[in-house]
């Protein structure tokens, strides 16, 4: 199986918001945090784009690789997860982060800044599936119920796509012959790795 | 009286000597490994048409799931 991303088709994203609401409705994130957000490039001009953010589960994701107790890991999906029982929350993958992914509560263990929240492609922690611990931590498991992010399921243009990175490629790749433009997908280049030189991509990267 | 000069000294040094006492300050380790998905867990809302523990089902549930976002599929399935 090909690892979960997720794409943003900007052509279709009409900043309703939704999305975000749906991610802080399923896993209860607490005020201040956001694991996901749009943001509209080139606001009031016309052209403008919007695009909904939040970690996009990197290929070589360089929080990983800046944390300095080594939280991170990833499962055999792709999925860029972390464990707060280590986490000491110093903010350096907040920093590393392309996406400005990381987020941090005001009021947690270390006083103004507390343990590292973030996006988990609705796959929880290290605890176990489903379990109580886990929902409190991480939020739901949607993965374990045979479910993929309410983010992308809900989104009412279907601009967000997550999944088998395979198949939500084909569905972009569908959607930009039909159209016949708009084959940039933000961030894709960034997070996974641009297509190497002769493959057949789905376009151009940004 | 000697005695309890004794006990009291006793007790002095090891009240004194309680801060020279070390815990183990080494980090627990990352849990590097999860349960993975497909074994699903303690879920009360599993959608259907897959088995808990059989991976090819969940794959394939995860590319059911996602072709659910195309809508150009979902549209030739209308008579």
């Amino acid at each position: 199986m090909a690892r979960m991303k997720f794409i943003c088709d900007a052509e279709r994203c009409i900043e309703c918001n939704g999305c975000v609401t749906a991610c802080k409705a399923e896993h209860e994130v607490p005020w201040g945090v956001n694991r996901r957000r749009v943001v509209t490039l080139g606001d009031g001009q016309p052209g403008e784009k919007s695009i909904s953010v939040a970690c996009m589960h990197c290929s070589d994701a360089p929080c990983m690789a800046v944390c300095p107790v080594d939280c991170f890991y990833r499962t055999d999906e792709g999925v860029v997860l972390h464990d707060k029982d280590v986490c000491i929350g110093c903010g350096y993958c907040s920093y590393a982060c392309p996406f400005g992914a990381p987020q941090f509560p005001t009021h947690g263990t270390f006083g103004l800044r507390g343990k590292m929240d973030k996006c988990t492609f609705c796959a929880g922690g290290p605890e176990a599936n489903g379990s109580a611990a886990e929902n409190e931590k991480y939020g739901r498991n949607r993965l374990a119920e045979g479910k993929l992010p309410i983010c992308a399921e809900m989104c009412s243009t279907k601009a967000l796509l997550g999944g088998d990175g395979d198949v939500v490629a084909d569905i972009f790749r569908n959607r930009v012959l039909a159209r016949g433009k708009g084959s940039e997908i933000w961030g894709w280049g960034t997070a996974y790795g641009r297509p190497a030189a002769g493959s057949t991509g789905s376009g151009g990267t940004r | 009286m000697k005695e309890r000069a004794t006990v009291w000294a006793v007790a002095g040094l090891a009240v004194m000597l309680a801060g020279c006492g070390e815990k183990p300050q080494t980090a627990q380790g990352t849990r590097k490994s999860d349960t993975a998905a497909f074994q699903g867990g303690e879920v009360r809302y599993a959608a259907p048409g897959w088995a808990a523990g059989d991976k090819a089902s969940w794959e394939q549930q995860m590319r059911t799931r996602a072709q659910a976002q195309n809508e150009y599929a979902r549209t030739q399935r209308q008579p």
